[in-house]
């Protein structure tokens, strides 16, 4: 390589190096800029965030359990025991089994809508278009909305308990797993769908054989991962009274029932924890051995 | 006789020509090869015949009857008639042989308990009847993704003559597979076009296949013919010609 030729080459090069910095600033401003146009929106300041912080560890501090070492065994009748503290176990254990329950019928309702709703949304295999632009509005309202809302007024029109919780839910789920079913979908390899078109099968035919085998493992985990989420959902919405372990939770943070607010929590992380667990290796079970 | 007649057929992409004018007549129980290099529109046709692609203009008639004009289910009829065999055999992987091959049947005889995989007993024996044919019986309950590529494309072949096939279209059906394979797969194309009398068009890229397999053989080049008559009066110009090349 020639001197002028190098020359040229380095011009260039730092050249383009300029204007990539010149970029990056730009780029860090508009950050900058809107960083302190939203702190200032919301009235963000650090000083009331270590004002609160003793306080927020006051709180924590009185809801731990006063535990005994020397009596932790004990019955339920001595202060300091494990069995004093879950006084209430039965009760908490039969409204997280609710709990449970609200989200698996919830995640199992709003899977079948969403997968029904997903052929449509999909771009690449959506009988036309018309539907395709009507479904994914429909899915964007669905998860548009918060579940909370939902459960609201539900709980409004049917009356306190799990059933408002289990429609809300499903609603969201609806709405929430139908845009990545639709995703999902839009990746497909559609080969498949073209041998059976090529048979004379008609549109449900294709999306049975030809897409359904191809995306179910992908399908499945977002599903297991909607579960893990509609728990923790189906905990918060008990708040307004939509049934499950939550209404309860609502109940002793009222009541300042320090003790049992940690009970309670403490429980909820475990089945998640739980849940976590078991449903990675679900997954594998399914995606390694299920053809459907 | 029962014929294919294909009538200054034109299909255009946007920009491109594909299909050129193009008018041929074939009878039942032929066994005919399209030859031609990559992009000649051997696909296309294939593609047209089954109306999986609209065709630009002209026409298309199996016993008389205008397919380019069909609808609903008498699309569905027709393409259920006309059997497709793939290159890359767009099979369901993850699906056993069985089911694979009983998805043949969609078309002609739809049913809601289909989609649960709920095939009725007469379906069951004569796929696996089709699998004994071509020697893959003991694969029935293998999942597809698990066999070879020759394997897969029998069972492809099998799932085509679920569908009780006037035509079988075959679209490079061996290019993705070795010699060994590829005879084996060429065999049963033969068979099911000498013995069931079921009229074969196949696309296919070698030249020495086509001529030991085919009775007749059409030469594309742009979307148009360049040849048409009995593989022994190609000319090994013409054949050059064909290919843009010295030895294929």
């Amino acid at each position: 390589m020639n001197d002028s030729l190098l020359k040229r080459h380095i011009t260039i090069y730092s050249e383009q190096l300029r204007s990539r910095r010149l970029w990056n600033i730009f780029i860090i401003l508009i950050f900058a800029v809107s960083f302190f146009m939203s702190s200032s929106i919301i009235d963000f300041n650090l000083s009331q965030i270590i004002d609160g912080f003793p306080r927020l560890s006051d709180y924590i501090v009185k809801i731990l359990p006063n535990l005994d070492i020397n009596l932790i065994l004990e019955n339920s009748k001595t202060e300091g025991s494990i069995q004093y503290w879950y006084f209430n176990f039965k009760k908490y254990a039969a409204l997280l089994y609710e709990t449970f329950n609200m989200a698996v019928l919830a995640t199992l309702m709003g899977f079948i809508f969403a997968l029904i709703l997903s052929f449509l949304s999909a771009k690449n295999i959506t009988p036309n278009i018309y539907s395709y632009h009507l479904v994914k509005r429909i899915l964007e309202f669905l998860r548009g909305v918060p579940e909370i809302i939902f459960a609201i007024l539900f709980v409004w029109a049917l009356g306190v308990g799990p059933l408002a919780g289990i429609i809300a839910i499903t609603i969201h789920t609806t709405g929430a797993l139908g845009k990545l079913f639709s995703e999902v979908h839009e990746n497909a390899d559609l080969k498949t769908c073209e041998a059976i078109r090529s048979h004379g099968g008609n549109w449900v035919s294709e999306m049975r054989y030809g897409i359904i085998p191809k995306v179910l493992p992908n399908i499945i985990s977002y599903a297991l991962l909607r579960f893990e989420i509609n728990i923790r959902a189906s905990t918060v919405i008990g708040f307004v009274g939509a049934g499950g372990i939550g209404q309860e939770l609502y109940l002793v943070i009222n009541f300042n029932y320090y003790e049992e607010v940690s009970a309670i929590i403490l429980l909820i992380i475990l089945t998640v924890i739980t849940i976590d667990i078991s449903s990675g290796r679900i997954r594998q079970k399914i995606i390694g051995e299920m053809g459907v | 006789m029962a014929s294919l007649e294909i009538n200054s057929l034109v299909k255009k992409f946007s920009e491109t020509t594909a299909i050129n004018d193009i008018s041929i007549r074939i009878l039942d129980g032929e066994m005919v090869g399209i030859i031609g290099k990559s992009g000649a529109g051997k696909s296309t046709l294939m593609r047209l015949i089954n109306r999986l692609i609209e065709p630009t203009s002209g026409s298309i008639a199996y016993n008389g009857i205008e397919i380019t004009s069909l609808k609903g289910k008498n699309l569905k009829q027709w393409r259920s008639k006309c059997a497709m065999i793939f290159q890359q055999f767009n099979l369901i992987d993850r699906l056993d042989v069985l089911t694979n091959v009983l998805s043949g049947t969609l078309g002609i005889n739809f049913k809601l308990l289909k989609l649960l995989k709920i095939y009725s007993k007469k379906e069951k024996i004569e796929a696996l009847t089709y699998l004994n044919n071509l020697d893959l019986s003991d694969k029935a309950l293998q999942r597809v993704g698990t066999l070879s590529g020759g394997q897969q494309q029998r069972v492809a072949i099998a799932r085509a003559m679920m569908q009780n096939p006037s035509i079988l279209l075959a679209d490079e059906p061996i290019s993705s597979l070795d010699p060994k394979n590829s005879k084996v797969v060429m065999d049963d194309i033969k068979k099911i076009n000498k013995k069931d009398g079921i009229m074969v068009i196949c696309n296919l890229h070698s030249l020495e296949i086509a001529k030991e397999y085919c009775d007749r053989l059409i030469g594309l080049s742009d979307g148009k013919i360049v040849f048409d008559g009995h593989p022994s009066s190609l000319t090994k110009e013409l054949a050059e010609q064909l290919y843009d090349l010295e030895n294929e």
